[in-house]
């Protein structure tokens, strides 16, 4: 490999490194912020102190998992620009403006009022702490809106034209918004972001069933998990199909990856499992289901499927990859769905309290969607090669002209820092949840102001909890 | 027609100035950490920013992410002239990031994350400020690309920028301490608050001692007639600014340092943009060749005069919630 091969090589790894961390904590951060807002809610409406134990519980995480997403996100808002400036100079002027309206909607809305919704239960009135949830909550669902948008319009790029120094500038600001891949993106995301929380949601409750069956606050968060699981689960495999679906119309290329097709065939099977080898440009020990994949794919039992001979070498993604992660993600959304309908079950015959073997499974389970997630994303963005720029800017042209010695250093830094902090803090988190939810302290007296100074002095709405000190 | 270029050159410059001292008093008490006392001192001095500091970092984000939107060329061309600082900047700011919250979830290392966080904060405060003082200086272009070296922005006066700003930095801390804070740490905010007075103002003569010799035109720029009438009210404000805040910090007026503090800061870095106006690149490109076309900046224009007052109104409410001193031992955690 040349230096410059290298360069790009690290660079890829680097931006990859980066952003596979950091799409752990949105993605965690998104279902919890609403499953926070859930519970207040439900806390608000019915005054029962289980919601309320939850929230206080489930806050406390929140807050670790959102400061991580918050300085892993930083990092990303940089790594255009450092290591893809070629890229950020071209494609700045249309997905500029986006990530532009993400930091103006969606970030300021989340960083305002996550302060008052950590640390102001005291300081201001239950209705002005509610809205501050939502608040933070709905600005993690613009923000998944924003930057999904961005992603989607370097998959399908749609609204632009090229100016004369060769950089993408907006003609449709609507088209390149809303363009063909974003609404299924979106959906698919945001599904995957509720999922992720479900099932870690029910983890800990499953854990804490496990340990003392008749706990309230661990039935509570088991059976509302379920819940999720069931309901969401299934729409998310529905929604998957029609993203893939969208994918096929336009980026017919990786669909034949996923599926190691490299022959262009009618009624080709569906490929269950082998080993998809490029360079001679079949996939081995393939078990197959025949016409399967073109049913699938075209609702035909003889529809045309294209095989990745249908394109030049230089302009096929690597399919070994695409192959797996596909399979990976697919295969966890279906056992999502399998637990979903088990609990539909054990529900009906009363028995989701007490089914141990239940529970075990469903602790199993709770870092699925992380995995699910990142296996989903591997699939959509190496599935985007040779590209930045959906056949037009190649990700070789997008680099910075950045020497191999200056990305490995910063690399080696980012894998050193990130292992240990972040990995750290994971360790922070599952030492929360392996608590129980702390019973609330007897409420203060009730004509007792908590701080004369608040902006709506009066009686704490739920007084600390008890797992907490200062010190 | 309207100047949407220039608009958006006085947005971003304000959204990096808003950063500056937003977040400079917050990094400023990571600066200031390995000289509080552990327990007390240092609980209260972080739960006076704990509500706060993500939204002072997001400015952050909006200056690095408006000038990805307005400007690509530049942030295209600055990021790798400033590739080394930078990410040591972000990396410096994930340690004491992530310090907020670790640190109350692990008694037993607590010590480990508040030199995480004193550490983050310098290294990020340095980072800073080789970043302001490699760009001064300016950045060799060819093309639409960087074309000097990787260490071009280690220099002489690179370190003493960097230097000035973990001072400023350090300083402001102290001043919000002082506007924040009562009992033991108010006090021990006030002796620090001194020194590091006399090193700010020494350091903001050094700079500007410095920086017309930079190069040519910067000297011209600030040394021509009419600018010399318009630029010569700074230095006297800053001694103004320097005097009110002796007598504050010798009178013990608690809330005086602090919005006095920021006003040096304003005017150091009003100097700054007059020295580099209108070049977004310093002396390679200017605002207007950088901007992306018209369309890109009208259409995020929409949003930022829609959203940024807003922004600040809500950014507002947040500090109001937690406005007032805040007692030892009450925590937010």
């Amino acid at each position: 490999m040349s230096d410059g091969e290298i360069a790009l090589l690290l660079a890829r790894v680097q931006f990859g490194f980066t952003i596979a961390f950091h799409i752990i904590f949105p993605a965690f951060s998104i279902g919890l912020a609403s499953y926070l807002a859930v519970l207040e809610g439900l806390w608000l409406k019915t005054g029962r102190d289980v919601y309320l134990r939850l929230f206080k519980y489930w806050i406390k995480i929140f807050a670790v998992a959102f400061a991580m997403g918050v300085v892993s996100g930083l990092v990303m808002s940089y790594q255009f620009g450092t290591n893809w400036s070629v890229f950020s100079d071209k494609a700045g002027p249309v997905i500029g403006p986006l990530m532009g309206y993400e930091v103006l909607t969606a970030f300021f809305l989340e960083a305002g009022f996550l302060g008052v919704m950590l640390f102001g239960m005291n300081r201001v009135g239950k209705g002005l702490h509610y809205f501050a949830t939502l608040m933070v909550a709905f600005g993690t669902l613009l923000s998944a809106f924003w930057i999904l948008s961005v992603n989607s319009w370097m998959q399908t790029p749609a609204g632009y034209s090229i100016n004369d120094v060769g950089q993408f500038i907006p003609a449709d600001w609507m088209a390149a918004i809303f363009n063909p891949s974003f609404p299924y993106r979106l959906v698919h995301m945001v599904l995957a972001a509720y999922l992720t929380t479900a099932f870690v949601v029910g983890a800990v409750g499953a854990y804490h069933l496990l340990l003392k069956p008749d706990r309230e606050s661990a039935r509570t968060m088991f059976s509302m998990a379920m819940w999720m699981a069931a309901l969401v689960a299934p729409i998310q495999i529905i929604a998957g199909d029609f993203h893939g679906l969208n994918t096929l119309e336009h980026q017919p290329a990786k669909i034949a990856a996923m599926e190691g097709h490299y022959e262009t065939r009618t009624g080709a099977p569906l490929i269950l499992f082998g080993l998809p080898d490029d360079d001679e440009e079949r996939t081995k020990y393939a078990l197959e289901i025949p016409k399967l994949g073109s049913f699938i794919l075209t609702h035909d039992l003889d529809g045309e499927v294209k095989g990745l001979k249908a394109w030049p070498a230089d302009q096929r993604p690597p399919a070994a990859i695409l192959f797996w992660s596909f399979r990976v993600m697919v295969g966890l959304g279906l056992a999502m769905a399998g637990i979903g309908l088990i609990s539909l079950f054990l529900r009906w015959r009363r028995a989701l309290y007490d089914a141990r073997w239940f529970h075990w499974l469903a602790l199993l389970m709770g870092p699925s969607g992380f995995v699910a997630v990142i296996a989903g994303w591997i699939t959509t963005e190496v599935g985007r090669q040779p590209y930045t720029i959906y056949g037009l800017l190649t990700t070789a042209e997008s680099r910075s002209p950045i020497a191999a010695p200056a990305v490995g250093t910063s690399l080696a830094a980012f894998v050193v820092v990130y292992l240990l902090v972040f990995g750290i803090g994971v360790l922070y988190i599952v030492r929360l949840m392996r608590q129980p939810p702390a019973a609330l302290q007897q409420p203060v007296a009730a004509e007792e102001p908590i701080r004369t100074a608040g902006l709506m002095p009066g009686p704490a709405m739920g007084t600390a909890p008890t797992s907490e000190t200062t010190t | 027609m309207i100047d949407l270029p220039l608009i958006w050159g006085l947005l971003i410059a304000f959204a990096v100035l808003a950063y500056v001292v937003l977040d400079g008093f917050d990094l400023g008490i990571g600066v200031l950490f390995p000289w509080l006392h552990k327990g007390s001192e240092r609980d209260t001095a972080m739960n006076s920013v704990a509500p706060v500091w993500d939204g002072n970092e997001t400015w952050l984000v909006l200056g690095g992410g408006g000038l990805f939107a307005v400007f690509p060329l530049a942030y295209a061309i600055v990021m790798p002239a400033l590739y080394a600082p930078i990410i040591a900047m972000l990396l410096g700011l994930v340690f004491r990031g992530v310090a907020f919250e670790y640190r109350w979830r692990d008694a037993a290392h607590q010590r480990w994350w508040d030199v995480s966080f004193a550490l983050g904060s310098i290294i990020a405060a340095f980072a800073q400020g080789i970043v302001l003082g490699a760009f001064v200086q300016g950045i060799e272009v060819s093309g639409r690309a960087y074309s000097g070296g990787w260490w071009d922005w280690l220099s002489p006066f690179s370190l003493l920028t960097g230097t000035a700003l973990v001072i400023g930095y350090g300083f402001l801390g102290a001043a919000w301490l002082i506007l924040k804070t009562e009992g033991s740490l108010r006090e021990h905010a006030y002796r620090v608050a001194l020194p590091l007075f006399v090193a700010v103002i020494v350091l903001i003569g050094a700079v500007s001692l410095w920086t017309p010799f930079l190069a040519p035109d910067i000297a011209e720029r600030w040394f021509s007639r009419p600018n010399i009438f318009v630029l010569a009210p700074v230095p006297l404000l800053v001694g103004l600014l320097g005097f009110l805040l002796l007598r504050a910090l010798r009178r013990r007026l608690d809330r005086q340092p602090f919005p006095l503090a920021l006003g040096l800061f304003v005017l150091s870095y009003a100097g700054l943009g007059v020295s580099n106006y209108p070049y977004v690149v310093p002396r390679s490109v200017t605002i207007w060749q950088a901007a992306a076309p018209d369309s890109s900046l009208a259409f995020l224009l929409i949003g930022a005069a829609l959203l940024l007052p807003l922004i600040l109104g809500y950014t507002a409410y947040a500090y109001w919630v937690f406005r007032g001193k805040l007692k030892s031992g009450e925590g937010y955690h």
